[in-house]
């Protein structure tokens, strides 16, 4: 039944190609821009990018540990008898 | 008195008139009267409009400037939004109960003194209550219950700090303050429990997820903005509001990235929006109190409209869990459009609303030279998108399929999601009309092209990690324990052990009460009853002969003392 376009593997393969040419071309972007960084750590060659993937990893893996604590099931408050 | 109409009692009293009509009347109302009160906010002179006095206090219940005016108009804009939205709500009490909601929400904006703002305060928690109930099951009903609690709670906190304050200043207006006394730090923590700061959080996504599929549409505007408003105008500069802001931006993003419930993952980014204007409210500078006054408006309409795209595919499958969804963009395109354009905006895209909203705010921290802070508002944008951005549009439209083919929502839907995404765009490329409303005056260039270049990278490098590391975000049946588990676990089971304590005493105590009358009873029984010792009948010569001897023994003792 899953015959989208959108959902072929050659689409998703072809996406994945668009999806880094844009990431390289946004880096290289970089070198035109103009320098007019407020903190020191703005002049590294691609920061943002580097900052803005490292950030989401450490958030995601952050917040898989903090899950392992507190994750309980959907239905942990029903069986308490409050819903 | 000034004749001027009061926009957020024009909403009011169409509260009370959309009880009484039906059919197209009605439907008719819901869209006009919150144009009557655009228009009205829109119009509003600088200045009080209507001052009384009270007890010796000046009230000034209607007054504008602009600050007041922005919100004002934003304001009424949501209720027209949300009223076309849940035009077909069938549920009687939710629109007259929402525009209550939005009327006080307005009465906030446009208060002049700290009583005014109180009774307004008290409406809106009424008026989200109600909202609330519309939605007519029972976890709606205890999660509104734990909701007006806490809201209460906040109630009082605020009327105990505006009576202090009234003692201590001899003034009730509603100028700036400093957290400096117990009344302000009062009337502050007031404003934060309805901002969703820590440690309550949990009253936002415990509660407004239960509402029915228009009703978060409205819930999600105003309580937490009319809290921005009031600490933009109570504690402009307040540092402190620069941590808690801090901490709300990434519980937001945790939180909602462990989250399964689609309606609760926009929830926790409500949190997280608000602790951005948090920080701008707290750094405190112009340029950042006109970046939080900006973003509380970008804000309202692209996080209605992540709620109306969510609410339609509640609409359309009755379904709020990831794990149930999937897919749907194969038969409700509309929607899925609409929610990413949302989705878009508040992660800051350029050429959306939130991109020249949140820019302001990050940029005044920037050019405060606060390194730490900026970072962790950078860090922090790259999060929204990660789980905001693409988290609710990926695994509600896409993801994988999940079999659903429901139809497309009807036309009122639709027209709301529409004009709401032609405002987060048309805002995010023509921002002049919306900086001519902030409150300073904006020497500032959103499209500088060095800050979209390097928008862009944090934003696609963040959608990288997220594709990336996809098999570590996959949704479980989960919930995630949070503050309000000590209020309903602890709190109850606290209650419970206390309850069994009360009862093993007073039972213990009933029986040794039932011992002790029954041995008086015994003991009454043996003297009085009929031929006990006190109640037998004696002759009449014992009598006297015993009045004798109690006679010769008073005589004796007579002599002898």
């Amino acid at each position: 039944m899953d015959d989208h376009w959108l959902t072929r593997p050659a689409t998703i393969k072809r996406l994945w190609i668009g999806f880094v040419a844009v990431l390289g071309t946004s880096v290289l972007a970089g070198l035109w821009m103009p320098n007019e960084a407020h903190f020191e750590v703005e002049r590294v060659f691609g920061f943002h990018a580097l900052y803005g993937l490292l950030a989401c990893a450490a958030m995601i893996v952050g917040a898989k540990a903090l899950g392992v604590l507190l994750k309980r099931p959907d239905t942990y408050y029903e069986e308490r008898g409050d819903e | 008195m000034n004749s001027a109409a009061h926009p957020g009692l024009v909403l009011i009293g169409g509260a009370v008139l959309l009880c009484l009509l039906r059919g197209r009347a009605r439907d008719a109302a819901v869209l006009l009267v919150p144009l009557a009160a655009l228009w009205l906010a829109w119009e509003v002179p600088d200045g009080a409009l209507w001052t009384t006095h009270l007890w010796g206090y000046e009230i000034a219940p209607f007054q504008s400037d602009r600050l007041a005016r922005l919100f004002g108009i934003i304001f009424a804009l949501m209720a027209f939004g949300g009223g076309l939205f849940g035009l077909r709500q069938p549920r009687r009490l939710e629109m007259p109960a929402a525009f209550l909601y939005a009327g006080a929400a307005i009465g906030v904006a446009f208060a002049g003194d700290l009583l005014t703002v109180f009774v307004f305060w008290e409406l809106m928690a009424i008026g989200s209550t109600l909202v609330l109930w519309s939605a007519a099951t029972a976890p709606a009903y205890r999660a509104s219950m734990r909701y007006l609690m806490i809201h209460l709670m906040g109630g009082t906190l605020l009327l105990i700090g505006v009576a202090g304050h009234a003692l201590e200043a001899q003034s009730l207006r509603f100028a700036a303050m400093r957290p400096d006394s117990v009344s302000h730090w009062l009337i502050l923590s007031a404003f934060l429990v309805n901002a969703g700061a820590p440690p309550l959080s949990a009253w936002l996504p415990d509660a407004y997820p239960e509402s029915s599929w228009s009703g978060m549409v409205f819930l999600s505007a105003f309580t937490t903005k009319a809290a921005v408003y009031a600490l933009l105008r109570g504690f402009p500069g307040t540092e402190l509001l620069v941590y808690v802001g801090l901490f709300m931006v990434f519980y937001g993003i945790i939180y909602a990235l462990l989250e399964n419930d689609m309606r609760r993952i926009l929830a926790y980014s409500i949190v997280n929006q608000v602790g951005f204007m948090l920080v701008g409210v707290g750094v405190g500078t112009e340029m950042a109190l006109n970046g939080a006054a900006a973003h509380a408006f970008t804000h309202i309409l692209y996080k209605a409209l992540l709620l109306m795209s969510a609410g339609a595919v509640l609409y359309a499958t009755g379904r709020r869990k990831c794990t149930d969804l999937g897919g749907l963009f194969r038969t409700m395109p509309l929607t899925a459009a609409c929610g990413i354009v949302g989705a878009l905006a508040i992660s800051s895209f350029p050429l959306t609303s939130g991109f020249v909203s949140k820019s302001m705010v990050s940029d005044a921290t920037a050019t405060g030279h606060m390194l730490a802070v900026w970072l962790l508002l950078t860090a922090a944008s790259a999060g929204v998108f990660l789980h905001a951005g693409i988290k609710f549009p990926w695994f509600v439209f896409f993801q994988r399929d999940s079999g659903l083919r429901p139809p497309e929502v009807p036309l009122e839907m639709r027209l709301a999601m529409l004009l709401f995404a032609v405002l987060c765009i048309g805002i995010g490329i023509w921002y002049e009309p919306l900086f001519s409303l902030l409150p300073f005056p904006v020497p500032y260039e959103p499209y500088a092209a060095a800050h979209v270049v390097s928008q862009l990278q944090l934003l696609l490098f963040s959608g990288l990690a997220f594709f990336v590391m996809l098999p570590l975000l996959r949704r479980t049946l989960t919930i995630t324990l949070d503050v309000d588990w000590v209020y309903r676990v602890a709190g109850r089971a606290v209650v419970r052990a206390c309850t069994r304590l009360l009862s093993a005493v007073s039972h213990r105590l009933a029986a040794r009460r039932a011992s002790a009358i029954g041995w008086l009873a015994a003991a009454a029984r043996r003297y009085h009853a009929p031929g006990g010792v006190l109640a037998r009948t004696w002759p009449s010569g014992s009598s006297a002969l015993w009045m004798m001897i109690m006679l010769l023994a008073l005589l004796l003792s007579g002599y002898l003392v």
